[in-house]
């Protein structure tokens, strides 16, 4: 007469188990091995991985890349906000992105279809990379510089909004990335 | 020994037939009340920030929505739940043990540590200058209290914890019970064991962080601090499902006379836990620089996924067990007869099926497919986060919790509840309101609406982003949600402390309320086609098929964005 909450009855742990039990469990089972597959699977047969590829940095050493490749590859000042360079790096090369209370620097010009290897960091707190509507999502640390290489597959202006709270000005942190044709 | 012969006094429930010692019941009911009384404060906070994410309503400014939302994390998360764990495992431990409580004095030291620690954080963040969000991370930095009150807190729970252990040496050398441990305590010994993990992992991080804060220690790097700290934060979430999945099996039993369909397979479950899941914390990290995949894919793969198969199998074992009851008591007619003649408008076993229906449907399939390694690149931080983890901590563990309660009140406080008609209802209030409240911020998540965020609207910003209409929807429904699980929350304060202080005594004569075991009519011939339980199983393939149907979804919208290698 064992419940929950009485010692269970001698000879608990070879009882055979009811057979609801066993088929659910192999199906459990083996649901849980395929996931463990498919997710490994798809680094190869999926478009959408991290490489995790990512370095130390400091947050001194990552603004002065920044710094420079915004001087080298500044095309125009952004219409909506004129203090903010906006740069349009050649496809394929690296990109520096830098989050900041509370901006996303600089304003970047990509073209539908060409890859770019976008640098990631943050230069004081940590920061949550959200590009929207995309809805792709990064966190950003101090002192780490994360590289994904992205491929646009569609044109517009997207934003970047902050994913992780940063403080008081959190909400009103905002970047953009422009796609063209 | 270190431990006391002195004997306690017991008592004979009538209620349940139970001998509780009296000093257990002290401290079973202080640290219960406490809970509730936070559950209050926590709940407070929570309609403050549901009011304020309701973007028609927007009623806080940033400020001090940023310190609602932190009081929220830690008051209702941490606070609320483990002050509530101290209650059931002291209860575990002496009542279903039969035993007296391990020294009754420390255990006073555990209220009054996780008492002060806190009131000192409350006051830390009331403050305002500690808004850092429960998980605090740095470089971003508290006041030194805030910290320190998390670290008295958590010393306090370790003591309960030791508490616990002591007493199951007392139980086993006073022989008050025979053979192995009864499931229900079993289990609390598995909550207990990953507790002691969990405080360990939250030393080991919080402790370097107060003196860091004191100026003592220079820096702290921010990706040592995200492993260390979700080896604390999401354990400590473990030990929430270890307890409310034990409450489960022990409101099966006192309810139904239910046996566990097979001791060895939810013990063994319950064992995935301990060698899984806390390896299993990585998913929080899973788009953060500095880990390779196979770190990642190990160990959220391979080590959660065992932990997973665990969660699906109590969720199948514990309905099953009341199914097997059920059919053996004589509703033993088609597929669900069993399931249409439970006392739904009982709010324990309300309480006890919503939460397995809300962490299995809403927290437990969304759990799943959100700690893919892919897929959370398209979740990460989204207010999708939030909908998932209210469906399992507010609607699994808070809402078990709840069940618990209300069926302790009368046998620990010795009152009858007041205002019945309210507590029919106020289950369904608290889980109808947290299911829509999940589901709907999951939606907002899904187009991107990020976590932790006062205006959406990313108002005065010359870089204006326009969401879809559908954003505001979803947001607009789902902290209405909020707010109705706020009202059921509140109900469930007033009719706790309402029955506390003005119930109505329960006679010293009155009618036992334990199920009798249904296993007296073991031979009866029960289920169909070979299954004992085959409602449950119909239930827990329903479950699978929108796992699976859920999970290839996600890879079809993972599918459509930019190329990221």
């Amino acid at each position: 007469m064992a419940t929950a909450y009485t010692p269970p009855e001698e000879g608990w742990a070879t009882e055979p188990i009811e057979r609801t039990e066993i088929i659910w469990i192999v199906l459990a089972l083996s649901w849980c091995l395929f996931m463990f597959g498919w997710m490994i699977a798809w680094h190869w047969i999926g478009n959408q991985n991290m490489n995790n590829e990512a370095y130390r940095t400091t947050p001194e050493a990552y603004a002065k890349k920044v710094e420079d490749f915004t001087a080298k590859y500044t095309v125009r000042q952004d219409a909506s906000d004129p203090s903010l360079p906006v740069v349009a790096p050649p496809p394929g090369s690296d990109v520096y992105l830098a989050a900041s209370r509370w901006q996303w620097r600089p304003v970047l010009e990509f073209q539908k279809g060409k890859s770019y290897r976008v640098h990631i960091s943050s230069l004081d707190w940590q920061h949550g990379f959200a590009l929207l509507p995309e809805n792709i999502n990064f966190q950003a640390y101090p002192g780490y510089e994360q590289v994904i290489t992205m491929t646009p597959n569609k044109t517009g202006t997207f934003g970047i909004a902050c994913n992780e709270f940063c403080g008081i000005g959190h909400h009103i942190m905002l970047g953009r990335i422009y796609v063209k044709e | 020994m270190a431990i006391t012969t002195a004997q306690s006094p017991f008592r004979i429930d009538p209620l349940t037939g139970m001998r509780i010692d009296l000093k257990a019941q002290a401290l079973v009911k202080i640290n219960a009340v406490l809970a509730v009384v936070f559950l209050l404060v926590g709940g407070a906070a929570g309609l403050l920030v549901a009011l304020t994410r309701w973007p028609a309503v927007h009623l806080l400014p940033a400020d001090l929505f940023y310190m609602a939302l932190t009081a929220h994390g830690v008051v209702a998360l941490m606070v609320w739940i483990i002050f509530f764990e101290m209650a059931v495992i002291y209860f575990c431990a002496s009542t279903v043990l039969s035993c007296r409580l391990a020294t009754p004095g420390w255990a006073w030291v555990q209220v009054v540590l996780m008492t002060v620690g806190a009131a000192i954080t409350a006051v830390a963040i009331l403050q305002g200058n500690s808004s850092v969000m429960m998980t605090s991370y740095v470089p971003m930095d508290a006041a030194p209290h805030f910290y320190l009150g998390l670290i008295l807190f958590a010393v306090g729970a370790l003591i309960g914890c030791f508490v616990f252990l002591g007493t199951l040496v007392i139980a086993k050398e006073e022989q008050t019970y025979k053979g192995s441990l009864p499931l229900t305590v079993y289990g609390c010994l598995i909550a207990v064991i990953i507790a002691i993990f969990t405080i360990a992992s939250g030393a080991i991080i919080l402790i370097p962080t107060f003196l860091w804060s004191l100026g003592l220690i220079e820096s702290i790097d921010p990706m040592m601090y995200r492993v260390i700290w979700w080896a604390f934060g999401h354990s400590s979430q473990q030990i929430n499902v270890t307890a409310h999945i034990t409450i489960w099996y022990t409101v099966a039993s006192l309810a139904f006379g239910a046996k566990p369909m097979s001791e060895k397979v939810s013990r063994t479950a319950f064992l995935l836990y301990i060698l899984f899941l806390q390896l299993g914390s990585v998913h929080h990290l899973l788009s953060d620089p500095g880990m390779s995949s196979a770190y990642k894919i190990f160990n959220t793969s391979y080590m959660m996924y065992m932990a997973v198969l665990a969660s699906m199998i109590h969720g199948l074992t514990v309905p099953g067990a009341i199914e097997v009851a059920q059919r053996r008591n004589g509703y033993n007619n088609g597929l669900f007869e069993w399931l249409r003649k439970c006392p739904w408008g009982n709010p324990v076993f309300a309480c006890t099926i919503l939460s397995i229906i809300i962490f299995g449907f809403i927290g437990g399939i969304t759990g799943v497919t959100m700690s893919v390694e892919q897929v959370n690149m398209i979740i990460h931080n989204t207010i999708y986060v939030p909908g998932h983890f209210h469906g399992t901590v507010a609607g699994g563990t808070t809402l078990a919790f709840m069940g618990l309660t209300y069926y302790l009140i009368p046998v620990l406080f010795q009152r009858e509840l007041i205002l019945p008609w309210l507590a029919k209802i106020q289950p369904w209030l608290f889980g109808i309101g947290i299911a829509v409240f999940g589901v709907a911020l999951m939606g907002a998540g899904t187009l991107g609406v990020p976590r932790r965020h006062h205006d959406m609207t990313f108002a005065g910003q010359a870089l204006s982003f326009e969401w879809p209409g559908m954003a505001y929807m979803m947001m607009a429904v789902g902290e209405i949600g909020g707010v109705v699980s706020v009202v059921g929350g509140a109900a469930f304060c007033v009719i706790v402390v309402g029955s506390i202080l003005v119930g109505k005594k329960v006679p010293a004569d009155a009618k036992c309320i334990v199920a009798p075991h249904a296993d007296r009519n073991a031979d009866k011939h029960i289920g169909m086609g070979g299954f004992e339980a085959p409602g449950t199983f119909v239930l827990a393939l329903t479950l699978f098929v929108c796992l699976v149907l859920y999970y290839f979804i996600n890879f079809k919208y993972l599918a459509t964005v930019w190329t990221l290698a």
